[in-house]
């Protein structure tokens, strides 16, 4: 056994990372049913530590990538046509349904999913498609809020985001305190967590593009939520997303909607501005 | 005469050796002088066979999740997320591969996004189950120094 010097040996794991960084993004465009060009990467907006930010489209398979590009083919557009339905059923005390006062989605929804989360006013905080959501059904339609994950919650946030396809991300981030909430998602990202000492930054910043075990390291965007997941078979929930990147490296995970996770969303959803909505992404 | 002498000395030497040492060192315990852990954690030698069974079990190193290993060619999926270990037991000498295990910080720097497989210096909110505990015990670590020395 030799001791080799540092040099030596950063040189050799410059020469090793070298030859394993061609599991790069694939240099490929999304285009959906052959007629809706998707802008899957982008320049960095400014201040982003990335320069250019690619989709996780990007990042899987040929086969996984095609089921994202024939909306027939998605799995996910099922949970979409689900929530179409349940945008027409009526619920609760005020006998209304969402259509009763937003009428057609496609109109009244067009653009909206695209600058989530919003500052809420009310609540003095940034409120998701979700809580929007709940919050209709709890002053306009006399319904029972959803809880995390369950009823219509996916399904529905999916149809209104879908009404955004292919329209760029972006957030005011001017709105109320959406600046400060911002700021402690940041924080979030860098906080190394767990008995792996992880942080978001580690795997999605400073490795996408490798392989982890089985998986290709995207830069985390969330574009794309809900996703329909091929292994879980089923929509994905963004903050069950996050609970589960956070499970991974064997912390404890904050509840879905608080603080934390919404001050995170603000954070990721930024760091994909100019992204184009592509809810319901098929992913791995 | 002088032979007799010198064995009896080694007798009485490891016999010494084996009450100091029966208890493996406590992570907080471990000594490291810049980038080397020269006390081996246990007074057990490393197996390298089981060495390389952690180094696979995802429950365990999961090692093959960061690094490839042409040694487990058999094996699917490797990570890139690390440098390929072919070679390992060549570029480091075992008190090194020792803190590399132990504590990946101590020689790479706070930067490095290999987790220490020996060290309580871990990230935020652990969780309750794994508090206090480490990801590896003292012989996984010894095993896995002597299967490293093995990738020549
Ligand atoms: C009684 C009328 C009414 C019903 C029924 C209703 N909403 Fe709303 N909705 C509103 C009003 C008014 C606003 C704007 C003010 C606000 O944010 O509350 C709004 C806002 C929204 C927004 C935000 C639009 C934007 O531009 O940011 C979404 C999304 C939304 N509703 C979804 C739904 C869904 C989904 C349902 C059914 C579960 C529903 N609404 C049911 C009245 C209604
Ligand atoms: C140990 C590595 C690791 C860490 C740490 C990690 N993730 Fe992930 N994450 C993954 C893997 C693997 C996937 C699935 C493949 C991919 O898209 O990167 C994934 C997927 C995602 C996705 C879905 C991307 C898409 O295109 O649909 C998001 C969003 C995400 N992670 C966010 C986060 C956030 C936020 C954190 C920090 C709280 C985090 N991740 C921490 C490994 C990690
Ligand atoms: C989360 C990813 C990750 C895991 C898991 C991981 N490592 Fe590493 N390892 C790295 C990185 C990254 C480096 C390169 C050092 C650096 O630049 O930070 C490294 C470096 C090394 C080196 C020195 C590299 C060389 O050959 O010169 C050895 C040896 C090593 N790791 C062994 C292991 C063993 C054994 C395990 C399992 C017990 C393991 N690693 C688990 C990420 C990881």
């Amino acid at each position: 056994m030799h001791f080799t010097n540092n040099k030596t040996l950063f040189t050799l794991i410059g020469i090793a990372l070298c030859v394993t960084a061609s599991a790069t993004p694939v240099d490929e465009v999304l285009v959906i049913d052959e007629e809706l060009e998707m802008t899957t990467r982008v320049q960095a907006v400014e201040g982003h530590p990335i320069s250019e930010i690619y989709s996780g489209w990007h990042y899987r398979t040929p086969e996984t990538r095609a089921l994202e590009a024939d909306s027939f083919a998605n799995p996910g557009m099922l949970g979409v046509e689900q929530g179409e339905e349940i945008w027409h059923t009526v619920e609760g005390s005020e006998g209304k349904s969402c259509a009763s006062c937003h009428d057609d989605a496609a109109v009244s929804m067009k653009g909206v999913g695209a600058n989530y989360p919003k500052w809420d006013e009310k609540t003095q905080r940034p409120k998701n498609i979700e809580a929007q959501i709940n919050s209709c059904r709890v002053e306009n339609m006399g319904a029972e809020p959803y809880k995390f994950d369950k009823g219509g919650q996916k399904p529905l946030t999916a149809y209104i985001k879908n009404q955004s396809l292919g329209m760029p991300v972006e957030l005011d981030l001017s709105e109320g305190e959406m600046q400060s909430w911002w700021e402690k998602g940041k924080e979030t990202y860098y906080l190394r967590t767990g008995q792996l000492n992880l942080s978001c930054a580690s795997c999605h910043e400073q490795n996408h593009g490798k392989h982890i075990r089985a998986d290709h390291l995207s830069q985390g965007n969330v574009n794309g939520f809900p996703t329909y997941r091929l292994k879980q078979n089923k929509l994905i929930s963004l903050h069950n997303r996050f609970r589960g990147c956070i499970r991974d490296t064997r912390a404890e995970f904050p509840d879905a909607f608080s603080d934390v996770l919404m001050g995170l969303e603000v954070y990721t959803t930024w760091r994909g501005t100019g992204l184009s909505v592509e809810t319901p992404a098929v992913r791995q | 005469m002088e032979i007799r002498f010198l064995s009896c000395a080694v007798f009485v030497c490891s016999a010494a050796y084996f009450t100091f040492a029966q208890a493996d060192t406590a992570p907080g315990d471990v000594e490291i002088n810049a980038i080397s852990i020269d006390k081996p954690l246990t007074d057990v030698a490393g197996d390298p066979a089981n060495g390389k069974k952690i180094f696979i079990n995802r429950k365990q190193g999961n090692c093959l999740a960061c690094h490839a290993n042409s040694d487990m060619k058999d094996q699917l999926f490797h990570g890139e997320v690390g440098p390929s270990l072919d070679g390992a037991g060549t570029r480091w000498q075992e008190d090194h591969l020792r803190t590399i295990l132990v504590n990946a910080k101590a020689v790479f720097g706070d930067q490095t996004v290999m987790p220490g497989f020996y060290s309580l210096e871990v990230g935020a909110d652990v969780r309750k189950d794994l508090i206090g505990k480490t990801i590896l015990q003292a012989q996984d670590i010894e095993d896995l120094v002597a299967y490293l020395s093995t990738l020549k």
